[in-house]
């Protein structure tokens, strides 16, 4: 148990090259997660961004075969889900049956590219749990550029994105092109997770696209504070749980996975709480 | 029946829609002035939420004409207002009574232009929110609101971009009877004082019964226009139906009886019996 939480050589690794670009990473992805995680909730798509992350998976099971940088393989599994998904499945039942179906064949895909694959086994782990270790130069820039792309995409569509993440038949009624905008996000949530893959894994996607997401839905049905929420919760189960990770040396993802679920629960506790007086405060 | 001088709110000219070659209806003329009240009756599948998808802009007509406020309708018009059917909404939807408004306001509109004009919106959002008495829960998840309140809301939602015209889609569908009072109750205080047409689709025609100017009674292609009293009789609907069906008129209601077999059964609901006893 002293091994889960210990502090001994922390500040030690935090002079870490290695370590610094990891939480600039991580902080970069906090904001784009915590942006988007609210809508993904409204949208009820977190079976769809999980299904992304899978596809992100096989996609970088597939670089790391073929030699290609892993990073760019899971851009375009992620991308190419996400894709499939917004096109095959806007009706939310069918959606549901579709990521299945799609889900189960990328997974072993991507489970016979990692058996393929003879190289190094810490590569293969850390593409389902992740690690802060593959954080490089390369993937920084890559960050950056994907979140300068989500940040300037969403600035233009952000407010007919409410309107039909919320509202979808009123939205089609007053001309939203509801359906091109279900295919944009889908991209967008596909690029942030294939992102979010390298860091907490693609198993562990979750916890920064939903749970942000999800937790301040809770608290506040103010769009604009359940975003700022939203990021703050992804920054602190990134970074927080990237600077716990440090010293005991285990993988990030946990410790971002239960940070996230303490805040959830927190949150959770908040609006129970307030739910006992009227509710039309 | 206010048949003035003014240009129409709404036109319609020799207006037809088919879907390949099945034709949903044609011929149809149809003139709403402002501040007048224009009930859409008939089964389901004769065309009710499809007349006013093409009104909304959304559906070209096959062939004629068709003007909302004096021009070819466009999508996100803030002439149009439109209330849709009350619908259930999450309760952790993380949108509040005013956002709902805003929405409706430049929901449609793509760009950062919300840093612009906060301040009217702001405005025009809180006075169509007093309109509808909704000011209480402008900052209440909307989702947790009940139906009556939602649909105040949408109300609201409606005529915050000072409409011309308001099209209303089954807007009385699964509400009380009270909240079917307050909802007709305020589309026609909207009327009364911005001279609004209403265009108003439902398959119940008493609860809005007393505001009806005019009735347009769409079944399998064929259709009627014209005051309740020409139109809600046994012969124009026996017609219509190309059955025998009765209109019986008990003590403020209009019955109607024998249209059922004849309904297309898509939807539950007191679709082929109009409003036998209390209603909904």
């Amino acid at each position: 148990m002293d091994e889960l939480l210990s502090f001994d050589d922390t500040l030690e690794l935090l002079g870490e090259p290695f370590v610094q670009n990891a939480l600039i990473a991580c902080a970069v992805l906090g904001v784009v997660a915590g942006l988007l995680a609210p809508l993904v909730v409204s949208r009820g798509m977190s079976f769809a961004v999980h299904g992304t992350a899978e596809l992100a998976f096989t996609g970088g099971a597939a670089a790391l075969l073929v030699g290609l940088e892993i990073g760019l393989g899971s851009v375009i599994g992620a991308v190419v889900a996400a894709t499939i998904f917004g096109v095959l499945g806007l009706r939310r039942r069918e959606r549901d049956s579709v990521i299945g179906v799609v889900m189960a064949f990328g997974l072993g895909l991507g489970v016979l590219f990692l058996s393929l694959y003879d190289g190094r086994s810490a590569n293969r782990f850390g593409l389902l749990t992740g690690s802060i270790v593959s954080v490089d130069g390369t993937n920084l820039w890559v960050l950056g550029a994907v979140t300068v792309l989500v940040l300037a995409t969403l600035l233009v569509v952000h407010r007919p994105l409410l309107f039909a993440s919320t509202d979808p038949d009123v939205a089609l009624a007053r001309g939203v092109p509801v359906r091109a905008l279900s295919l944009v996000f889908a991209v967008l949530v596909g690029l942030v997770t294939a992102l979010a893959v390298p860091i907490v894994g693609a198993i562990l996607v979750l916890s920064v696209m939903i749970v942000p997401g999800a937790a301040a839905n809770r608290v506040t049905a103010s769009p604009v504070l359940a975003t700022l929420l939203a990021i703050a919760i992804a920054e602190v189960s990134l970074v927080g749980g990237t600077i716990l990770s440090l010293a005991p040396g285990l993988p990030v993802s946990a410790f971002v996975a239960t940070i996230g679920f303490i805040a959830y629960l927190l949150c959770r506790l908040v609006a129970r709480l307030r739910g006992r007086a009227p509710v039309r405060a | 029946m206010s048949q003035t001088a003014a240009p129409p709110a709404l036109s319609l000219r020799g207006a037809g829609l088919r879907f390949g070659d099945r034709t949903l209806w044609s011929g149809l003329d149809l003139d709403v002035s402002p501040g007048e009240f224009v009930a859409v009756l008939g089964p389901n599948g004769s065309g009710k939420t499809t007349l006013i998808r093409v009104l909304l802009g959304l559906l070209p007509l096959s062939e004629g004409e068709v003007r909302v406020a004096g021009h070819v309708p466009r999508r996100g018009s803030p002439e149009i207002g439109y209330v849709p059917q009350q619908q259930p909404l999450d309760p952790d939807l993380p949108l509040r009574g005013r956002d709902l408004v805003g929405l409706g306001l430049d929901g449609h509109r793509f760009g950062p232009g919300w840093l612009r004009e906060r301040r009217t919106r702001r405005e025009r959002v809180d006075r169509a929110l007093e309109q509808v008495g909704g000011t209480r829960y402008a900052g209440a998840p909307v989702g947790r609101l009940s139906g009556g309140e939602q649909q105040r809301l949408r109300i609201a939602q409606a005529l915050v971009g000072d409409p011309a015209v308001l099209l209303c889609d089954e807007p009385l569908l699964s509400l009380d009877l009270s909240h079917q009072r307050t909802v007709t109750r305020l589309i026609d205080e909207r009327r009364r004082a911005a001279d609004s047409a209403v265009l108003f689709v439902t398959h119940e025609i008493n609860p809005v019964l007393p505001l009806v100017d005019r009735v347009l009674y769409l079944v399998d292609g064929r259709f009627r226009i014209g005051p309740t009293s020409e139109v809600m009789t046994s012969e124009v609907l026996s017609e219509l139906y190309r059955t025998e069906v009765d209109v019986l008129r008990v003590r403020d209601r209009l019955v109607v009886v024998g249209a059922e077999e004849h309904d297309h059964h898509e939807a539950p609901g007191p679709r082929d019996v109009l409003a036998v006893g209390g209603g909904a």
